[in-house]
């Protein structure tokens, strides 16, 4: 079974993040990690394709070649990984971005599609389900068990109040939410073994997509104004000296909450 | 009147009736749009028609039974049909929820249109609608729009506007059958799990009590629980104690987690990532728990407790006890 999962490389959110003060785009010039929304998916595929001739092959979209997040899930496990990357590509939307990864998933033929249910920088939360129509595939979102059953998916799919079983045949694509699986650490070996592992770099011209298709060029949005939200006027922060919970209760007293 | 036609994703409520957020965006949609029409799926979808009117729909197109099928494919392709029959508005408005997000982004692909997702505003410019989205755990305020034609897909977090009924009569219910995608139509409920909740819904709660790594534990997780009960509220989360799998994502606050907007907001062992400020600093009252003074959470809070959640917590529960 061949298993795509799709990786997002990403500024390090404990860094603050900033905007590109012309495009107003999000700055991504420095490092990039992989998510960590991405360890769950990662780590899930690695489990579903655990057997004999199964494969995981990672897909990522990000500028000047990046590979330092596509490593970490290659030492995780994966087996390759395909990487597009090309200067047409900044400033790409969401549909302009599930073009491209609809185009390199194909690439490797998967069963089945992993994703994480959004990103933790972009976080729109529709790439998923816009790859899988582009594909003409089946998709399964918010996942938080998956499991494959003969030629299809069984998928614990998470509702407001509970969960629904979903069979869907695959191939298909699944979203999974974080939490789901305790994603492994990669290994010494892995980390060493990843560094050998294929990684194949393709620009848009491979993928056959007209560049004017994506990038700004394609983006059917833009941003017109940044501003600064209002601020919440400072509050009273105390130290506790025994009296924390007092303090809280009487607060709550002044609110008529209790 | 910024544009002519505006839809809006109407979805009904575990036990009936239009969801909360669905009574939201048709407010908001009467406010922007000359005309507004509903967009809902069902076994029972008609029975929206009466509080749709209500908050200012005229038309309720009704996908109908859907199988048991997932809704993101069929009611996009329904979506498209209609669209594409010549009906097409100038925006539409599908609310931040599980099938909202689905079929705003299976309707995007399809019609090869971008989609602007979580909208907590939308603003008139230049005869259009531009949306406003926080960005930075909502330091800023981002406002952007779409640069082709339309329709124009937003997707709307909950609770960004209020909801207030016009007074309409029920909306006129028109079929809007799926056309055929079965290639694609296949992902099928074959079974619900409904976990029995006790207390009020997250969003909907007048008081949530979340927690954050600074619990420690799993087990102590069990603190705010007893707390949310104690003050008639719902439990949350921040997203850290969800990817440790500690609670399920349905308890999650933030980015990417639910929007609230209580009377209270009780944060206890949460550091205040940008990620869940955007959840809950709408909320009117906050209250934040945390050992360290430096935690981000504190410069949104009404009144902030520097201190160990292992001991003033405990402490709360009992005084809150105490009180009966």
């Amino acid at each position: 079974m061949n298993v795509v999962v799709c990786v997002k490389q990403i500024p390090d959110p404990a860094a603050p993040g900033s905007l590109d003060p012309d495009t107003k785009t999000l700055d991504r010039s420095g490092k990039l990690i992989m998510d960590d929304s991405d360890n769950y998916g990662v780590e899930m595929a690695l489990q579903l394709a655990s057997g004999d001739g199964d494969e995981v092959t990672l897909v990522s979209m990000a500028p000047n070649g990046e590979t330092s997040g596509l490593r970490t899930g290659l030492a995780m496990g994966a087996a390759k990984a395909i990487l597009v990357s090309d200067e047409a590509l900044a400033g790409s939307d969401a549909l302009g971005t599930a073009k491209v990864l609809a185009a390199a998933i194909a690439r490797a033929n998967p069963d089945l599609v992993v994703m994480a249910t959004e990103s933790t920088d972009g976080y729109t939360g529709t790439l998923p389900v816009q790859v899988a129509e582009l594909m003409g595939l089946p998709s399964v979102t918010f996942a938080k068990a998956i499991a494959v059953d003969g030629s299809s998916v069984k998928v614990e799919r998470q509702t407001e109040s509970g969960y629904d079983e979903v069979q869907c045949p695959m191939p298909a694509v699944v979203t999974v939410t974080a939490g789901v699986v305790e994603p492994r650490y990669p290994s010494f070996k892995g980390i060493m073994a990843a560094k050998s592992k294929p990684v194949d770099n393709l620009s848009v011209a491979d993928l056959g997509i007209d560049a004017s298709q994506v990038g700004a060029a394609g983006a059917g949005q833009e941003i017109t104004d940044v501003s600064e939200a209002e601020a919440r006027t400072a509050g009273e922060i105390v130290v506790d000296e025994g009296d924390g919970a007092q303090r809280i209760v009487a607060f709550l007293e002044q609110l008529k909450v209790v | 009147m910024a544009i002519d036609k505006v839809w809006v994703l109407a979805e009904t409520a575990e036990g009936g009736g239009p969801t909360p957020v669905t009574l939201e965006l048709l407010t908001e949609a009467r406010a922007v749009g000359a005309t507004v029409e509903a967009v809902t799926w069902g076994a029972d979808a008609a029975a929206l028609a009466g509080p749709v009117g209500e908050y200012g729909a005229g038309t309720l197109y009704d996908v109908g039974d859907l199988g048991g099928m997932l809704p993101g494919v069929p009611v996009a392709a329904a979506l498209a049909a209609l669209i594409e029959g010549g009906n097409a508005p100038e925006a539409i408005l599908f609310p931040a929820t599980y099938e909202g997000r689905d079929i705003a982004g299976r309707l995007s692909a399809r019609l090869d249109k971008p989609v602007l997702t979580n909208v907590t505003g939308l603003v008139e410019s230049d005869g259009g609608l531009s949306s406003q989205h926080p960005v930075f755990g909502g330091s800023h305020i981002v406002t952007a729009r779409f640069t082709g034609s339309g329709p124009a897909l937003f997707v709307v977090r909950a609770k960004s506007f209020a909801a207030e009924p016009s007074g309409g009569a029920a909306a006129a219910v028109v079929a809007a059958p799926v056309p055929d995608v079965a290639t694609t139509n296949t992902a099928k409920v074959v079974e619900r799990h409904v976990e029995e909740r006790t207390g009020p819904k997250l969003d909907e709660a007048p008081v949530v009590v979340s927690g954050g790594r600074g619990l420690g534990e799993a087990g102590n997780y069990a603190m705010i629980e007893e707390l949310a009960k104690l003050l008639h509220g719902a439990a949350g989360a921040s997203r850290a104690i969800v990817d440790a799998g500690w609670v399920p994502y349905s308890h999650q606050v933030g980015q990417t987690g639910k929007t609230v907007k209580p009377t209270v907001y009780l944060a206890c062992g949460i550091s205040g990532a940008t990620q869940h400020l955007v959840g809950m600093k709408g909320s009117k009252n906050i209250v934040a728990v945390n050992k360290d003074q430096e935690a981000p959470i504190f410069s949104v809070a009404d009144l902030g407790i520097v201190g160990d959640v292992h001991k003033v917590l405990p402490a709360l529960i009992e005084a809150l006890k105490a009180k009966g």
